[in-house]
């Protein structure tokens, strides 16, 4: 820590001295940067595919010369691990391992717990998956960005596709996990649906805890009372087993399913997803993103994400992607600007602030308040036999700038403030699959 | 609260119980013989699942009938029992009977840990989901409501076939009165001539395949995926606590007033189901620390 301080002293002399020079900093062998992302436990359904991801997409990068010359260097940190643990690896790979800029966290627990420690140790961190919309509402930081959206506009797109697909439905019911997230989402969810229908009827509120092995009540129950629309914002594990013993007890038959992260398990349900629901992404991820998925880059890589895991791309990867592509066009763009060799912290924070780059999906803007606004797809469920699980039909992909909170503003106040007229007002591409 | 909506939270809670009490089963006799909490009940119960999804997601590959998940079922249960539970016993448990039980729980705790990462090692991470058995069976339509008859008819049947059947093995049958012989006394039953380290053996494998067979059983209703052990093993230790240690009686009734108490709350008051297992197990234990069906001088945890 000493021998830190005195460089960092002399340094600081020595660019006060030199105005001149202040800034560029020395090409380093190559750039070590940090992944956060669950290698185990329940969420390891989205921090594995990331993982595959991000190896492939910096040896991509390193195989097409680095950035600038110099080669990427990416480890990961195991979110599974706990926060305890997090941190303490987090800063050693930080203080120690020369990490110059990290990828943290898909929790968004981890995220709120992670942004101040990443202030503190002054590194540049991107928030590459974590969807909590408090961050960036109750607090200012120099040091974190993110490269997504967030809850509020992937809810205010899901309630909008329910809208417009579906308008005179009178009934919701929602079953989603007990933690934060579950929440969270519905909270953001049933201000934004009353907002814009004030007539809707909640009929039921299931919370059932985070890892339920067994939705069987809550389906025998949901089957009594027959709402119009069940909205549930469970992923992986739950996800799954919900969604399968709805389908084998036939309540999908009876109530059109609303699933905003139902792109992550599209495959692993195989034929137990029917026709006609609602099915998000988190964004515009799909591996079938009707303005992507003839791009050369976009095949190229699906191609390879294939061959290395043997499944198709989920919204994971997309947002590796988008946090990989901000990282190299920031040090790019901090390059050019600066007219240097290699940026220094300043110089890539600069080039961070409102930076607009692009990974799988379309491109992505940082505001100026540092959250990423993205555009959002939702679609509808559909066995087609070309695949042996559910694709998507009636693609809508919304503009990201109308969905999220504009800066400074409370999500919740903002969304419970919108009417009808949103519905109609907004900026939609609709596509026939 | 109508008497259909009353039926309905009937049959989710039996079917519900009748899961839980046949795992709890497993774990209450082997702490009945043995006096040995074991905690890695909750990864055989998982390997059981996981075995089983693997074995028929292979053998309908090769064109099997989906009918034939059902002896797929029994096969995993008894290599969960015969692979994984003899070894634990032959090799670990056997040496630690006379040690105090603080060490026998971390010993247990510690082949759970090792069992969890196993199944990692060996299943990675993703959730499977097998459902041919339960589709076999087709469904049953209640007051408009449909289950699965996997799960309102065969799943309580089997777990009142393992009671009676358990109640039998053990009150008429040789080995059963060597094995409650042993129980009550494994000093005197040694001295008549019983083979109580045989007795111990087989009493831990039963154990071990019927946790292997709630995980078969569970497999086809949900995603096996890591972490599912812990979940059961704390719920099979709610059951076996309140109902009392070694009491199998008692876990049946026990698992159904929990099965019981947790879809009346998803009917009435959805926010506390979580809850009602554990809040049954205190009001039990407030009253009866023994538990329902123990006895005081029984107990030893």
């Amino acid at each position: 820590m000493k021998n830190l301080f005195v460089t960092r002293a002399a340094a600081a002399m020595v660019a006060a001295a030199l105005p001149l020079a202040a800034g560029a900093a020395d090409k380093p062998e190559s750039l070590k940067i940090g992944m956060t992302a669950f290698l185990t436990g329940p969420a390891s359904v989205f921090g594995v595919p990331a993982r595959d991801a991000a190896e492939i997409l910096i040896e991509n990068i390193n195989a097409a010369g680095g950035i600038n010359g110099v080669p990427v260097d990416i480890s990961f940190i195991d979110e599974g691990a706990g926060a305890e643990a997090l941190t303490s690896e987090y800063r050693r790979m930080v203080e120690s391992g020369g990490a110059e800029v990290m990828l943290a966290a898909i929790s968004s627990g981890n995220c709120q717990t992670l942004a101040p420690l990443a202030e503190d140790l002054q590194v540049p961190n991107l928030m590459w998956d974590c969807g909590t919309q408090r961050i960036f509402e109750e607090n200012d930081y120099k040091y974190v960005f993110r490269t997504q959206a967030n809850a509020t506009p992937e809810m205010l797109a899901t309630v909008l596709y329910l809208l417009k697909t579906k308008p005179d439905f009178k009934t919701i019911a929602v079953v989603n996990q007990d933690y934060a997230w579950g929440r969270d989402s519905w909270d953001i969810f049933i201000t934004a649906l009353k907002a814009m229908k004030p007539d809707v009827e909640v009929v039921a509120e299931f919370f059932p805890k985070f890892g339920s092995p067994d939705f069987s009540t809550e389906i025998s129950r949901l089957q009594a009372m027959q709402p119009d629309v069940i909205l549930s914002t469970s992923w992986g594990g739950d996800l799954d087993t919900f969604v399968q013993q709805a389908s084998q007890r036939g309540l999908m038959n009876t109530s059109t399913f609303v699933l905003p992260l139902a792109e992550s398990s599209l495959e692993r349900l195989g034929s137990a997803l029917p026709d006609g629901h609602i099915i998000g992404a988190r964004g515009d991820h799909y591996f079938l993103h009707p303005e992507r998925r003839n791009d050369e880059d976009f095949k190229a890589f699906m191609t390879q994400y294939e061959e290395k895991t043997g499944d198709v791309s989920v919204y994971p990867v997309f947002h590796a992607s988008q946090a990989i592509a901000a990282l190299k066009a920031a040090y790019e763009k901090a390059i050019a600007d600066n007219s240097v060799d290699w940026p220094s912290e300043d110089q890539l924070l600069a080039a961070l602030e409102g930076l607009t780059f692009q990974g799988l999906g379309r491109p992505v803007t940082l505001r100026e308040d540092h959250q990423g606004v993205e555009d959002q797809l939702m679609g509808t469920s559909v066995q087609t036999g070309e695949y042996p699980f559910a694709t998507m039909q009636n693609i809508m992909i919304f503009d990201g700038d109308e969905l999220t909170t504009p800066v400074g503003q409370n999500s919740i106040e903002w969304v419970g403030a919108l009417d009808a007229g949103f519905v109609e007002s907004v900026t939609v591409d609709t596509f026939e699959n | 609260m109508n008497f259909s909506i009353f039926l309905l939270a009937l049959f989710d809670g039996v079917a519900y119980a009748a899961l839980v009490f046949i795992v709890a089963l497993g774990l209450t006799l082997i702490f009945g013989v043995m006096r040995i909490l074991n905690v890695a009940h909750g990864s055989l119960y998982a390997i059981g699942a996981y075995t089983t999804v693997s074995l028929v997601g292979y053998f309908l590959a090769l064109g099997f009938a989906p009918a034939f998940a059902f002896p797929l079922m029994i096969v995993s249960a008894i290599l969960v029992g015969i692979v994984i539970g003899a070894p634990l016993e032959y090799f670990l448990l056997r040496r630690i009977y006379q040690k105090s039980e603080v060490l026998q729980l971390l010993v247990t705790f510690a082949v759970f840990m090792i069992l969890e990462d196993v199944q990692r090692l060996v299943w990675g991470t993703q959730p499977y989901f097998n459902s041919s058995a339960l589709q076999v069976l087709g469904n049953v339509t209640v007051f408009g409501v449909t289950y699965t008859a996997y799960q309102l008819i065969l799943l309580p049947l089997i777990a009142v076939v393992l009671l009676l059947g358990m109640r039998f093995f053990l009150r008429h049958t040789i080995i059963g009165k060597l094995i409650t012989a042993t129980t009550e006394d494994r000093e005197a039953a040694q001295s008549i001539g019983i083979d109580a380290d045989r007795v111990f053996l087989f009493t831990f494998v039963i154990g071990a395949v019927l946790a292997g067979l709630g995980g078969a059983l569970a497999s086809p209703t949900t995603s096996i995926l890591p972490g599912m052990g812990a979940d059961m093993i704390v719920l099979s230790f709610a059951v076996v606590a309140t109902a009392g240690l070694g009491q199998i009686e008692g876990a049946a009734l026990t698992a159904l007033m929990i099965g019981l108490g947790r879809s009346f709350a998803v009917y009435l008051y959805p926010e506390i189901s979580v809850l009602v297992p554990y809040l049954i197990m205190v009001l039990v234990l407030l009253v009866r620390p023994e538990g329902l069906f123990g006895s005081p001088a029984a107990r030893k945890i």
